[in-house]
């Protein structure tokens, strides 16, 4: 069987993602983890995984000059549309590696090389078998390394038999967020109760319905303005969308974190921690209905 | 001059800080750069807005002229084009508007027409000028929209622009060209990992920088130690108080609630004023 996916995404940033996803790590049975935030990856700050294999990850070709060959002519720099190509030179932050450039040289003093723009790492964690990502930073591509982790968390799952791949996705609606969510089973979406949670909640919400994936919302800090929460219980309502949970302000989320560990094994008492149990039983029941219905 | 308010992780306060800066210092332009969900108008309220789309250009094929011969798709490095047996598919979402496909057509058979990507929209609210850009849902490629955002970058004035989120390509679209950069993040874990990687790509862009820490009293001080132990100067700490976080989840900028915000951010303003003259 393959596994189904579970992407934890929110839209806006910092509002629970990663303390969410790494709790129903250590909550859930049989899963592999993916982390997909992979400009900002944060999940193995918690999750402390044991790197077995590191895989260079080659996002793109970039253009190079020969400089010997260059006559300055200045034809690549005319057609090239991302103001990369200044002969002698290439910027290789700009380049989007199209070839156009090497495509219109005269002198054909222009080669596309392969550009290594991150690299790709699979994990073993006390949660289970991990991939994660790190892209160099002010690199392009994120989209197709988060496609990579995807494939390469896939693969695991396989291997180990297990139902389940659990992504911790990155804030946005952009090509990392529509590579995280492109065939999942279920979109969990972590918001708070503020104009921009909402607002941003709303945009995500629009593209997991363009990707016929399940949306499940998680209100964290719902207490820091219960008129905002309640405008979210209603909107939810209103579209069919289940909520998953509310979590309330509680230091114990930031405290578990500068800790360097998952909340339900910092605080295995808590009812924070009873809270994400149940919360992650329903997601665990919601896809092997979402699967009979595929 | 431009000051670019940056963070890595999300959710630091990259708003906050870039609005209620722009409120303390006056007559500003807010430029909103973070396109995937921009959150700029959810403190600043415009109403009197004036929008324009943002296009790109893709392939156009003409099947009459197209022979089928599959070099445009062999050309585009990004698997926008497909050549099948009856004609050939543009996948549009896919392009990234290099035109080379147009340009290794043997037949003249591609032309390139331009397709709404997102949108800018742009009002006055009180003394603050702001441009803020949308990303349509579906669309993977912001760089464009970005860029569309800072051609309103006015010369001439004060240029607030709040970045998106991580270290990627969006990010050091927004940051190029920037007089000044403000990296606001929280003293946890997370922030400081998520700092230290924006700090590297901020060192290869070569642009003075700084750093806020938001709610200063939250988490432990690995960030405080990161930024002496690299001769990164601190700026502002902001602390957490329930208050300013209450501000905020109802559209309030914290500075129109507690002034004395005002002259800290002001203080804030004057000091990058001094480092940016210094260095210019």
């Amino acid at each position: 069987m393959v596994a189904g996916e579970v992407a934890v995404i929110s839209g806006k940033g910092g509002t629970g993602k990663t303390t969410i996803s790494s709790a129903f790590a250590y909550i859930a049975k049989s899963i592999v983890l993916a982390d997909c935030d992979v400009d900002a990856p944060d999940l193995h700050i918690l999750l402390h995984p044991e790197i077995e294999q590191t895989t260079d990850f080659i996002g793109s070709k970039v253009a190079v000059i020969d400089e010997n060959l260059c006559t300055m002519c200045g034809i690549c720099e005319a057609k090239c549309r991302f103001n990369a190509a200044h002969p002698p030179r290439i910027d290789p932050i700009a380049c989007e590696g199209c070839g156009v450039c090497e495509f219109v040289c005269p002198a054909r003093a222009i080669e596309m090389v392969d550009h290594k723009s991150g690299h790709v790492f699979r994990s073993r964690t006390f949660a289970g078998p991990m991939v994660h990502a790190k892209l160099i930073p002010g690199e392009g591509n994120s989209g197709k390394l988060v496609t990579e982790v995807r494939k390469l968390a896939s693969t695991i799952a396989k291997e180990n038999e297990a139902p389940i791949v659990l992504i911790d996705g990155s804030p946005g609606i952009g090509c990392s967020v529509i590579a995280t969510v492109t065939g999942i089973r279920i979109g969990v979406i972590v918001t708070e109760p503020t104009l921009s949670g909402i607002h941003d909640m709303e945009r995500v919400l629009k593209l997991l319905d363009q990707f016929r994936v399940r949306p499940m919302v998680i209100i964290n800090k719902h207490d820091l303005n219960p008129e905002n929460t309640e405008h979210i219980e209603a909107f939810c309502r209103n579209k069919g969308i289940e909520i998953l949970g509310k979590i309330s302000f509680d230091r114990i989320m930031t405290e578990s974190m500068v800790a360097a560990k998952t909340l339900p094994e910092y605080a295995p008492d808590h009812p924070l921690t009873r809270l994400l149990q149940d919360m992650w039983a329903r997601v665990e029941e919601v896809l092997a209905e979402v699967r009979t219905e595929h | 001059m431009i000051i670019t308010v940056a963070s890595g992780k999300g959710g630091t306060g990259k708003t906050t800080v870039a609005v209620n800066l722009a409120l303390s210092i006056g007559k500003t332009q807010v430029l909103d750069c973070d396109v995937e969900e921009p959150n700029s108008h959810t403190l600043l309220h415009p109403s009197d807005i004036t929008s324009v789309i943002v296009t790109a250009p893709v392939p156009v094929i003409d099947s009459d002229k197209c022979t089928l011969c599959g070099k445009c798709a062999e050309f585009c490095q990004y698997n926008a084009l497909f050549v099948g047996k009856k004609g050939v598919m543009v996948f549009e979402k896919l392009c990234h508007s290099c035109g080379g496909c147009a340009l290794v057509c043997p037949e003249g058979a591609i032309t390139e027409e331009e397709r709404p990507l997102g949108d800018i929209h742009r009002s006055q609210i009180g003394p603050i000028k702001l441009v803020y850009g949308e990303l349509r849902i579906g669309e993977p490629i912001a760089t464009s929209v970005i860029r569309a955002v800072k051609g309103y970058i006015d010369p001439s004035a004060v240029n607030v622009l709040d970045a998106p989120p991580g270290t990627a390509c969006p990010v050091v679209e927004t940051m190029s060209d920037s007089d000044y950069l403000i990296l606001v993040t929280e003293p946890t874990p997370f922030g400081l990992h998520d700092l230290s990687m924006t700090v590297d790509v901020v060192r290869t862009l070569g642009i003075p920088f700084g750093v806020v820490i938001n709610r200063a009293n939250i988490g432990d001080d690995g960030v405080e130690v990161y930024c002496r132990e690299n001769g990164i100067p601190i700026l502002l700490e902001i602390p957490f108080d329930r208050r300013i976080a209450e501000l905020y989840s109802s559209g309030v900028p914290f500075v129109q609630e507690m002034p004395e915000w005002r002259d800290r951010f002001r203080e804030l303003y004057e000091e990058i004023r001094r480092i940016v003259d210094g260095s210019r």
